[in-house]
């Protein structure tokens, strides 16, 4: 069961499982017995059969195309975006894009090589559940959180830049 | 210049915190290496072929005296007692230890300068013309506008792990670029439009390195205020659409030419549509906090020193020809402008000692409001020198070793720090760079040259420039020994031109005679009025191919 860190730095566990995408010609291989996240284009293939379960989200990947959900972001319980790698930042457009542009309300979480350094980015890119990598000390992951008490930027936590902030 | 609020004051603390909690991590083993790489190249620390490197922004190049001083102290402190200027208006410390690293960050903190994002795959420093603010062509003072990019990228949680490193620069005159802005990702040309209101001419894609392009023009008007809303839609489409796969094919100019400038703008346009309109787009009063930081020093209402400049001139021939080569024309009547030149002959190109910075710093309280700025040439500019004092400034630069005469000539060269302190070059560059100083160290002869940019390079990333230098030299590497390959008729100015490649590549004894043979074919084959670029454009690469192979 994944430790998942929320924002404000607690943790806490679950049981969403991450179903890989199957080989050519092979099919989903859904557990029974606890909800799941697949691919999204598969979840969009398998509408009719997926819609309105409550145990059942998606995944991108950081290739992927977050457009392809759009106006149904919001049928989902959780969306993942995996960072294949930590140095791959395309994960960070997708959250805002979701978050900002398509309106996702739920939970938006980052899988994969997800690492202590990338969280404040990950926080203010809309993502608000964080599943670190096991080798990692998750004890830490709160002050790496909060380094920062704020950002020049709008992004996804903040609306109003800085610049703006300072005129009021 | 730019000072401080409460808010950048608090950012730049809270992120010396942060790195001292990363080095500390990466000393305990916690973070692995490459885990680490990132958070350290975007706080400015290479780890190079001798020692750490720690390159210092210096926001589009504008520093104040005690900024200065503090460099001094922390070089002596922390160093062997010397800096770097470089080709990005940025000051590198070649020697510190790792370890003294969050250190050295809060004494630069305390006296409001960091090295936040000066290398890594992310937003680096923003660059902009040396002469800013005292030109009478600008169209506007464009250092606003660069602080207004330096923060909205500081920290960008989106733009942090780019697919490489990605440069915007500023130009704001209307007849030079002393900026470069077509050989950066995003080059920001200044204009007005019919209306007379005031934007930018967006230039994406342009760059040095293994494939050097001439940046296109994906939007020929872009209103002041949609400034950071565009360039989010810019990285934004780089960020998801730029190649990952390749390092030496991530650059946003490999996607430009991948999609064409016409495609590569439209899917900007389209992105841009979405965000336009948000709490992003800059206001006029956000603009006008940033330009109240640039207003004008205060300055005494003078006339010129036309009649005092004539006799001291006259009486002075080394003064006169300072004064022709290193001093421009300032907006206001009486002031003017002054290059100080680091390229004396035997020191590396840009290199200054605690002691010379130090002696900067004075200069720049007693000449010049106490701020100077960073050329991308690698020399200091002092922007606000009254001209009855000119005298008495190059008197007291001269045995400073700042008054070389040689501005914008053959042996200003731009050069990067190569194979001498570089892990990455394949060659060195200086005594490259020195060589060709000392076979040409006749000012006379020089002076008839008239300007000539001479760029070098120790490898293929091109920090120095070598694409764009009018003669440019790469350093390369063949079998274990090291070579330099000549290109002819690069520019980084308005005309902007990439180099072609002459031929085979030289040793490093072969290269001042290469290029006195070069020159003696720009003096054969001038007509009077022509630069040596003038000469190569109008009688191609032939004639020195000849020459130098013959």
């Amino acid at each position: 069961m994944p430790n998942v860190i929320s924002p404000d730095g607690s943790i806490r566990q679950d049981n969403w499982v991450v179903v890989p995408r199957p080989a050519e010609g092979e099919s989903l291989d859904i557990p029974a017995d606890q909800p799941a996240l697949i691919p999204a284009d598969l979840w969009l293939a398998g509408y009719e059969h997926f819609t309105g379960r409550q145990d059942i989200g998606v995944w991108f990947d950081s290739h992927d195309e977050p457009e392809i959900l759009d106006g149904r972001v919001n049928e989902l319980p959780v969306i993942a975006v995996n960072f294949p790698k930590f140095s791959d930042g395309r994960g960070y457009s997708i959250g805002r894009l979701l978050r900002e542009r398509f309106g996702y309300v739920n939970e938006l979480r980052a899988i994969g090589d997800v690492l202590l350094d990338q969280l404040q980015f990950m926080k203010r890119c809309g993502f608000d559940a964080y599943v670190l990598r096991a080798d990692k000390d998750i004890t830490k992951a709160q002050k790496c959180l909060n380094f920062f008490s704020q950002g020049y930027q709008a992004a996804t936590d903040t609306e109003i830049p800085l610049f703006r902030r300072r005129a009021s | 210049m730019y000072v401080y609020d409460e808010h950048d004051r608090q950012m730049a603390a809270e992120r010396v915190a942060q790195f001292r909690d990363q080095t500390e991590r990466a000393l305990a083993g916690e973070l692995a290496e490459d885990e680490f790489l990132p958070l350290r190249l975007q706080n400015g620390l290479y780890v190079q072929r001798l020692a750490p490197m720690l390159r210092i922004c210096v926001p589009y190049g504008m520093m104040r005296s005690d900024q200065l001083r503090r460099l001094a102290r922390i070089t002596r402190d922390y160093d062997k007692g010397y800096a770097h200027f470089t080709t990005r208006q940025n000051v590198q410390l070649n020697w510190p230890a790792l370890e003294d690293v969050p250190d050295i960050l809060a004494e630069l903190a305390e006296v409001e300068m960091h090295a936040n994002q000066t290398s890594g795959n992310c937003i680096r420093n923003t660059t902009t013309d040396q002469f800013s603010g005292v030109q009478s062509d600008e169209i506007a003072d464009p250092r606003p506008y660069c602080e207004i990019i330096r923060q909205w990228s500081t920290f960008h949680p989106e733009f942090a792990f780019l697919p490489r490193k990605f440069k915007v620069a500023v130009n704001a005159s209307e007849h030079t670029d002393r900026a470069a802005i077509q050989v950066h990702d995003i080059g920001l040309q200044m204009v007005r439009n019919e209306a007379g209101e005031l934007g930018f001419r967006v230039h994406v894609g342009g760059g040095l390195g293994r494939t050097p392009m001439v940046g296109p023009v994906i939007r020929q008007f872009l209103p002041e205020l949609d400034l950071l809303t565009y360039l989010e839609a810019v990285l934004r489409v780089y960020n998801r659409y730029g190649r990952r796969d390749n390092k030496f094919k991530a650059r946003i100019k490999i996607l430009v030419k991948a999609l064409t400038p016409e495609g590569f703008a439209e899917k900007v346009e389209a992105e841009w549509q979405h965000i336009k309109d948000s709490p992003t787009r800059l206001t006029p009063e956000a603009v006008q906090r940033i330009q109240a930081y640039f207003t004008e020093p205060d300055y005494a209402v003078l006339d010129n020193a036309t009649d005092l400049l004539a006799s001291q001139r006259f009486e002075n021939r080394g003064f006169d020809q300072w004064l022709t080569h290193n001093v421009d024309t300032h907006k206001k009547p009486g002031y003017a402008i002054v290059t100080l030149t680091m390229k004396k002959t035997g020191t590396p190109p840009g290199d200054v000692s605690d002691k010379q910075l130090e002696q900067i710093a004075d200069l720049a309280d007693e000449f010049s409001f106490g701020e100077v700025r960073v050329t991308h040439q690698q020399n200091v500019v002092l922007a606000d020198v009254r001209q009855d004092r000119l005298l008495e400034l190059w008197q007291a630069i001269t045995p400073m070793d700042f008054g070389t005469a040689n501005l914008n000539t053959l042996t200003d060269v731009i050069c990067c720090p190569g194979g001498d302190y570089c892990a990455l070059a394949n060659a060195k560059s200086i005594p490259v760079a020195e060589a060709i100083q000392r076979q040409f160290d006749d000012l006379d002869y020089l002076y008839d040259l008239g300007n000539i940019d001479l760029n070098i390079s120790g490898c293929m990333n091109a920090c120095g420039h070598h694409h764009v230098g009018n003669i440019g030299v790469l350093g390369v590497d063949k079998k274990g020994q090291e070579f330099y390959q000549i290109s002819l008729g690069g520019s980084s100015h308005h005309d902007a031109s990439i180099g072609k490649i002459l031929g085979p590549s030289f040793a490093r004894d072969e290269m001042p005679q290469v290029i006195s043979k070069i020159i003696d074919v720009y003096v054969d084959k001038r007509t009077e009025e022509e630069t040596f670029l003038d000469t190569y454009r109008r009688v191609g690469i032939d004639p020195f191919k000849e020459r130098v192979y013959a």
